[in-house]
């Protein structure tokens, strides 16, 4: 014991071992132990969240697809100056011819055709159609491609057509991204699309607008159910608690069908208007199918996200404190604005959070009851992976909807900071 | 204590009644009067309707029936934040997202003082409670007894002239309520202003307050300065909340001016005086508290009735002896004895003779 | 001894090979289809049929085949396609077919001939426009009209569509460039035949959407097939378009004044593609059933739960009655030559080049 203390050096444990080690030992074999309780978590976030979203940020910039179906061309290409004023010579034809022929035998030649008719309309077609005669080319003995290639389709004869090659034969592309943002590469780089192509911005800001005006909405609503719920003695408020959670029990799309019934010119809420004499039958409101209907219908289908961290916050605030700030002089507007309402300020924070980040993401509802002008991007997201099939695209909006998230969070937490959300 | 003039005045329930139900009354029949700087502690156990009648004062429930007046002024329709009366809550009540100089200046602000005036009175309030360094600390930054002397500064700053404090000390251990006992009877009485003080402790009750209303069942039971509280107890229940108090039970033989015999049901015979008593026949619970028993002869008055006793446990416990007797067939019978060196100390079984002054022995309702 | 013995094994060999295209077949069959009343007919058509000859077989539905082209190619790059055989459009079943998604078939060699012997490949005709495809049905995309809400004329061309002073009120059209693009045109006096040519120019394409942009506020655009019969129920709408079946439906079934206009009804087709690379034991299944579902018989008795027209020649003239209204149906099939008078074929090749840059005119110009 006692030449154990007295020793300068590291303190030894009971075996002889240092302290130190014997500790670090003991704790990695707790801290390995814990770590296996949550791998079955770890894992499953990372393979259901961290690696789609991984994949989808390559996908918004991978373009191998070209230089893996066409190798001959884009290196025959390389030397082409596409500015010349002059269609490629035969030996980057003949490139072509070789690269088809062996697209269509591994059925490549439409996908790259599509990839580059994102870029450029009618390609597709081009690739399409000589695709199928390629297969019987005869490297050997065939030629000269530059005549055969544009008999087949004429399309060889643009320049467009091969400027496209070239532009996209790099592995790596911003093609998506300033598709994107309603850009394209010209001729002299990176340019604005015509008035009449651009969507993607619009749609984006809208989109952030219109969430914005939700979670706004939705504060505005919750806020006194919230209170009610927190306050009310416990049989009513656990009834009002089921009404609340009521709508998770029923189909979106139902719930989103049950707005359009009210809300449309001849629904339930203009018939009442009408009733009642408020506003004439040729003058029906159009409340659905514009912004204000899709407005209404999320603010309806996302409250319970709010009106939840608000009333878990609202539940751990004493009614004392109110009277305290009555006792002290405060009117009740005073009491509820500089005392209550503060404190509540974490489930509003949580809620705002939730609502708009769900609300951003949400492209059913406004598909439905949003009209022309009510449609969010996810909407176009939908579309760009299920319908025009251009995954690249949808991969970039999805990229930058996410972007535009994680900087909101970071302004959030600049200006009323992360730690004063509360969910309960 | 206040004189008789002053008496009527400053705050007084005038047959005040409150019902939540419609159906029961929590609150009987009220009526109290409290002088201005006097220190008043409702005291009683819970559901007594002490913390009813507080909040009815502060406005925060409203009289089902009778009036409160303040300072001569019906205030049953004025709204609490209107009523200028200062309120120390039990869990203080302190804003969280407030500092502690932000809390103290909210009721200065409400009140449009200006921002050099204000800053001067919750500077003065700190330095009153001793927290001078901590105005820029947020509540959940202090510990309980500083948070309780920030929520007593805030309930005094705006220097109200009726400070209304509901069982403030309950959530302090117990070296620190003393200190803030003490603490806060100081700054009453420095101060000058009118306290009504919550309760269910008897020892703040008695420690602190210039009068005590001991509630039970919507009623006060007895209103009357400490030492008449725990001497001269009204009715058995007062004697038995307010200190610890022997109970026998019996029927009043003889009257006699202002001592009375009364029998005990196991047949003996004791010397009382009659409280709530009046005829010959009466049923009566006497009450005798544990250090007015004697059982030294030498120390009892010549010509009274003494009882036999058993000892059946002795405690000691320094500076007194705690001894439970068998008395009247009542086994749970204590009493309590200076630790003198004349004393003699008893041993269980031992068998004794007790006995005390008439007046010390007061023969109460059943 | 040994001869015998060799002789027996032979010939068990024999019984064996005979046996093996029967038993080597699955017996789970993963169906994609559009549900709702379309799938309902082929359940009653050939999939319940078949499942009694066949009772070890259990066949699973996925309702997928709106998003058809993604899902199998997403299946196809994570090398686990769960499908046996989808039902798709024409256009979705080329882009499969191009991406080699689809397997291509050998249309008379496994399919059934016509009764009187007619081969497949002349049967179906025209329609087999891809070489993974298997049509049923032909479909339309047209208008239907609120009969009580257009006056004592009502519409007969598709042009009446851009007429509002005749018949004022909401139309219902679909929210894709494709179809609209072409009758906006058609209505502005572009000739049927140079439609194509026109919408391939910046001009014609601002030439469409300057004709919708007459109609534009009186628009309600649907994105599901079921929204048009609705709002006409609902009186939201005079006149809109959607598919004939979804129209027959509310007409036929649900007593809606609703009329039909046939004039510049869009064709399409919708029919079975084979997922490229089934293993063997599954594929043989697919070819199995695809012989028997698509059989004369089969699509004729298809039509008698929904007013498609069968995609083949020879199911035409038995075509009967609606299996539970008992009313003719040849008259509601959009093939029927008193409604196939003014036909649009729309351009699937043309779509597939032009689809991605019209939608992205198309949004910009709703969104204006």
């Amino acid at each position: 014991m006692s030449d154990m203390t007295d020793t300068s050096g590291p303190v030894l444990a009971a075996d002889g071992t240092p302290l130190k080690r014997s500790l670090a030992k003991a704790l990695r074999r707790q801290k390995l132990r814990a770590l296996m309780l949550i791998a079955p978590l770890l894992l499953f976030i990372l393979v259901s969240f961290i690696l789609p979203i991984g994949d989808m940020l390559y996908r918004s910039v991978e373009n191998k697809i070209v230089v893996n179906t066409l190798p001959r061309s884009v290196e025959a290409l390389s030397g082409w100056d596409a500015d010349s004023g002059e269609l490629p010579d035969e030996a980057v034809f003949a490139a072509m011819a070789a690269d088809l022929k062996e697209a269509y035998e591994a059925r490549a030649h439409t996908r790259v055709g599509s990839r580059l008719n994102y870029e450029y309309p009618g390609i597709s077609s081009v690739f399409r159609k000589s695709g199928r005669s390629a297969g019987r080319f005869d490297l050997e003995s065939g030629g000269p491609w530059k005549d055969v290639l544009i008999d087949l389709d004429d399309g060889w004869a643009d320049q467009g057509v091969w400027r496209t090659i070239q532009t996209y034969s790099p592995p790596v592309t911003s093609g998506y991204f300033l598709n994107a943002v309603d850009m394209r590469v010209g001729p002299d780089g990176a340019e604005m699309r015509p008035e009449a192509e651009r969507i993607y911005m619009n749609l984006l800001v809208r989109t952030l607008w219109m969430s914005l005006l939700i979670t706004f909405s939705c504060i505005v609503l919750a806020y006194p159910v919230a209170w009610l719920l927190a306050n009310l003695p416990t049989r009513q408020a656990n009834l009002l608690m089921i009404l609340v959670l009521l709508p998770f029990w029923t189909s979106l799309l139902v719930r989103t069908s049950a707005w359009k019934i009210l809300l449309q010119q001849q629904g339930v809420i203009n018939d009442i208007l009408v009733w009642v004499g408020l506003v004439d039958d040729n003058a029906r409101l159009i409340i659905i199918n514009n912004q204000f209907g899709t407005i209404v219908a999320m603010t309806h289908i996302l409250l319970p996200f709010m009106i939840l961290p608000m009333y878990s916050v609202m539940q751990t605030i004493p009614p004392s404190y109110l009277r305290a700030a009555k006792s002290l002089g405060a009117t009740e507007w005073t009491a509820f604005w500089r005392v209550y309402f503060p404190q509540t300020i974490p489930g509003i924070g949580a809620g705002s959070i939730l609502v708009f980040i769900l609300a951003i993401g949400y492209y059913i509802t406004p598909a439905l009851v949003g009209g022309t002008k009510g449609t969010f991007i996810s909407n176009q997201i939908a579309f760009h992976i299920s319908t025009s099939l251009n995954w690249g695209l949808a991969s970039a909006l999805g990229a930058i909807l996410l972007a535009v998230v994680l900087v909101l969070y970071w302004a959030y937490d600049k200006i009323v900071g992360i730690d004063n959300v509360k969910l309960g | 204590m206040a004189d008789a003039a002053s008496n009527d005045g400053f705050v007084v329930f005038d047959r005040v009644q409150k019902s939540y139900d419609g159906e029961t009354l929590v609150v009987k029949d009220l009526n109290l009067s409290i002088a201005r700087g006097e220190f008043l502690t409702m005291l009683g156990p819970s559901g007594s309707g002490k913390t009813t009648c507080l909040m009815m004062l502060a406005g925060f429930e409203t009289a089902t029936h009778g009036d409160i007046r303040l300072d001569g002024q019906p205030i049953n329709n004025i709204p609490p934040h209107k009523r200028g009366i200062g309120m120390v809550f039990q869990n203080y009540a302190l804003f969280p997202h407030m500092t502690v100089a932000e809390n103290l200046a909210f009721p200065l602000e409400v009140r449009k003082i200006g921002k050099s005036e204000r800053e001067a009175k919750v500077k003065r309030a700190l330095d009153m409670v001793q927290m001078g360094a901590f105005g820029g600390r947020r509540p959940a930054q202090l510990s309980g007894g500083q948070q309780q002397r920030i929520a007593l500064a805030r309930a005094l700053v705006f220097e109200p002239e009726l400070v209304l404090m509901d069982e403030p000390l309950g959530a302090l251990d117990k070296q620190l309520r003393e200190h803030m006992q003490f603490e806060i009877t100081r700054l009453a009485h420095d101060l000058g202003i009118t306290t009504v003080y919550v309760t269910h402790d008897q020892t703040e009750a008695l420690t602190m307050s210039d009068n005590v209303a001991v509630f039970d069942d919507g009623r006060i039971q007895q209103l009357a300065p400490p030492d008449l509280l725990y001497e001269k107890p009204e009715n058995s229940f007062v004697a038995q909340f307010i200190g610890e108090n022997n109970t026998l039970e019996g029927v009043v033989t003889e009257m006699k001016g202002d001592t009375c015999i009364v029998k005990l049901d196991d047949g003996e015979v004791i010397d009382a005086t009659p409280i709530n008593v009046s005829n010959v026949g009466d049923r009566t619970l006497v009450s005798i508290r544990p250090e007015r028993v004697e059982y030294n002869k030498d120390r009892l008055q010549q010509g009274v009735h003494t009882l036999k006793a058993e000892v059946l446990e002795f405690i000691y416990m320094g500076d007194i002896f705690r001894t439970r007797l068998r008395v009247a067939g009542n086994d749970e019978f204590i009493i309590k004895t200076r630790n003198a060196p004349d004393v003699e100390r008893l041993t269980p079984g031992q068998q004794i003779e007790i006995g005390w002054l008439p007046a010390d022995c007061r023969a109460l309702d059943t | 001894m040994k001869l015998v013995k060799t002789l027996l094994a032979s010939s068990a060999l024999t019984v064996a090979a005979g046996a093996v295209s029967a038993q080597d077949m699955a017996n789970e069959l993963t169906l994609v289809s559009w549900g709702g009343a379309y799938q309902a007919s082929q359940v009653k058509a050939y999939v319940e049929p078949y499942l009694e000859m066949h009772p070890e077989v259990s066949v699973t539905w996925d309702e997928s085949s709106a998003e058809a082209v993604a899902k199998l190619r997403a299946m196809n790059e994570a090398g686990n396609v769960t499908w046996d055989l989808v039902d798709a459009v024409a256009s979705d079943s080329m882009r499969l077919c191009d991406e080699g998604l689809a397997e291509e078939l050998n249309h008379d060699e496994i399919l059934a001939a016509a009764p009187d012997g007619t081969s497949a490949t002349e049967d179906f005709g025209e329609l087999l426009v891809s070489d993974c495809f298997v049509p049923q049905i032909v479909y339309s995309t047209t208008f239907g009209y609120r009969t009580d809400m257009v006056g004592d004329t009502p519409p007969s061309s598709v042009c009446d569509i851009f007429d509002l002073e005749t018949y004022p009120g909401k139309r219902a059209l679909q929210k894709r460039p494709i179809d609209n693009m072409e009758w906006a045109l058609y209505c502005d006096g572009v000739d049927k035949d140079a439609l194509y040519d026109t919408l391939g120019t910046d001009e014609g394409v601002e030439r469409a959407l300057a004709k919708l942009d007459t109609i534009k506020d009186q628009v309600v655009w649907w994105t599901a097939g079921a929204e048009t019969p609705q709002l006409l129920a609902d009186g939201e709408v005079v006149m809109g378009s959607t598919f004939n079946g979804r129209l027959f439906s509310a007409i036929a079934e649900q007593n809606q004044p609703i009329g039909m206009l046939w004039d510049m009804q869009s064709f399409d087709l919708d029919g079975w593609v084979v997922p490229a690379g089934l293993p063997a034991d599954r594929h043989a299944r697919v070819m199995d059933f695809l012989k028997f579902a698509t059989d004369t018989q089969r699509l004729a008795d298809q039509a008698a739960y929904i007013s498609y027209g069968p995609a083949r020649a020879s199911s035409a003239p038995l075509v009967g009655l609606h299996a539970e209204l008992g009313i003719e149906m040849a008259p509601h099939m959009p093939t029927d030559p008193a409604n196939a008078g003014n036909v649009h074929v729309y351009d699937y090749e043309w779509w597939a080049d032009n689809r991605d840059d019209l939608n992205a005119k198309f949004e910009a110009w709703l969104a204006k």
